[in-house]
């Protein structure tokens, strides 16, 4: 089995249904430790990402267009959540997928590159957010997701690291509850922010999940 | 080559607001205001900022950029990841926003490099924790913060001019304006001292840092003392004192 630009399309369409479902659960914690936009700011994000890859695939039906990659796709995910979500997880989200763009150029989308494609994207949100897993952010779904999903690729392939990173954002988001946090906007509210799950770290279980959602049922 | 500056906030009116007040202290430097949403709203969006970059980088070819809260910082690097060309030209620089564009407009007026206005900038960081009360320059020496002495207006000009064993030239100017020492004043003071190209203490503050200048809190009858060290802290002295005297043109 190998990933291709249209498991990559089907992922960013489920991650735009996930936000959308999922919006006012995401202000709701955003509104308890940070300044409420976050659902909002996804919701407008991934919508305007599905506005331009229905554009794109209009002009893929042209005759003479030249066959898509994954790393198409994400580029152009990336590039428009930073020109649209207009909060942080805007140019955090969309470095972390600018970034897995740049490792997903190619037809061969193996074990080997997903798990490239997520570390790329965690190199990205760290470079930019200066977050270090412990401080109540989204690199705290991150980071054990890409740790899963190396281990996975050990032994299994695309489909097994995929839910790995998955199941281990989701873990990892849930942890981030009894945290206090020292980075980000939640961060203003030092103790207070113990007792609320990162708004960033669930919203990156939403998009890892669509990740595995996305490879069809038949691998689900 | 002048530095161009560009002011990146949450708030598109808080963006216009703060170019209105560091432009009014360094008229002849581009300043591009940036922020908001296109539908009005708070927030930062990459399309305004990197066509603002690119206004700046355009004017002037080497730019200075202030931010506010986390996502404008976060987008204005994410601007310059996507385009190498404009990361070339453009700086970044952290502080606080409102002193530190303040600190920047009026370096750059002075002819500052990127690196000296982003140096004005981080500078601004320490004038900021001063004014929050912890490190009040003790000015006139007498062991209290402020000014001393009697109170009473003392004699304006430069009449009494010492020279110090090191060179430098100590003469005193009484502030004439009802102000005192406000941001206006404090912006010429500072710009007159970067054209000079002296070093100038002001009662023991950097004279070219405007900040630093307005935070000593001198007001209408002060007598400040200015020490000017360098090749010509004569005529250095003698323009400054002259200026202060004058009143700004506000009397």
């Amino acid at each position: 089995m190998t990933l291709d630009a249209d498991w990559a399309e089907r992922w960013i369409r489920r991650t735009a249904d996930a936000v959308v479902d999922r919006r006012d659960e995401l202000t709701e914690l955003d509104r308890e430790i940070g300044d409420g936009d976050h659902g909002e700011n996804l919701v407008r994000g991934f919508r305007a990402v599905v506005a331009k890859l229905d554009a794109r695939r209009a002009e893929a039906e042209e005759p003479g267009a030249s066959p898509r990659l994954v790393g198409d796709v994400l580029k152009l995910t990336a590039t428009t959540l930073m020109s649209t979500v207009g909060g942080a997880s805007g140019p955090l989200y969309g470095t972390a997928f600018l970034r897995a763009a740049k490792v997903t150029g190619h037809p061969e989308i193996d074990t080997r590159t997903i798990v490239a494609m997520l570390e790329s994207a965690l190199d990205g949100i760290t470079a930019r957010g200066k977050a270090e897993p412990g401080e109540k952010t989204m690199v705290d779904a991150w980071t054990p997701a890409v740790d899963a999903a190396e281990r996975a690729a050990g032994e299994g392939d695309e489909a097994d690291a995929l839910r790995a990173a998955a199941a281990a954002a989701d873990a990892g988001s849930t942890a981030t509850i009894p945290l206090v946090a020292t980075k980000g906007r939640a961060s203003y509210l030092g103790e207070r922010s113990a007792g609320h799950e990162d708004p960033g770290a669930r919203s990156t279980a939403l998009l890892l999940a669509a990740a595995v959602e996305a490879l069809g049922e038949e691998n689900a | 080559m002048t530095v161009s500056i560009v002011l990146v906030s949450h708030s598109a009116a808080m963006a216009r607001g703060l170019a209105e007040l560091a432009g009014q202290m360094a008229p002849d430097v581009t300043l591009v205001p940036v922020g908001g949403l296109p539908d009005g709203g708070l927030g930062s969006a990459l399309d305004d900022v990197t066509a603002a970059l690119r206004t700046a980088a355009t004017a002037t070819g080497a730019v200075v950029v202030l931010a506010d809260l986390g996502s404008s910082a976060l987008t204005v690097e994410s601007a310059l990841e996507l385009d190498d060309d404009l990361a070339a030209s453009v700086a970044l620089a952290p502080g606080p926003f409102v002193e530190g564009a303040v600190a920047a407009a009026v370096a750059a007026h002075g002819g500052s490099d990127v690196d000296g206005v982003v140096a004005a900038v981080r500078d601004a960081g320490r004038t900021f924790a001063g004014a929050a009360g912890q490190a009040v320059p003790d000015a006139d020496g007498d062991g209290r913060p402020g000014p001393g002495g009697d109170g009473r207006p003392g004699p304006g000009g430069q009449d009494d001019v010492a020279v110090g064993g090191d060179g430098s030239v100590t003469t005193t100017a009484t502030l004439r304006n009802p102000l005192g020492l406000h941001a206006r004043p404090a912006a010429l003071v500072s710009r007159k001292v970067a054209e000079l190209g002296a070093s100038v203490l002001v009662d023991g503050v950097d004279a070219s840092s405007v900040l630093q200048l307005m935070a000593l809190g001198a007001t209408q009858g002060r007598e400040l003392t200015i020490t000017v060290s360098g090749e010509g802290a004569a005529g250095a002295a003698k323009v400054l004192a002259e200026m202060i005297g004058s009143g700004f043109g506000e009397v």
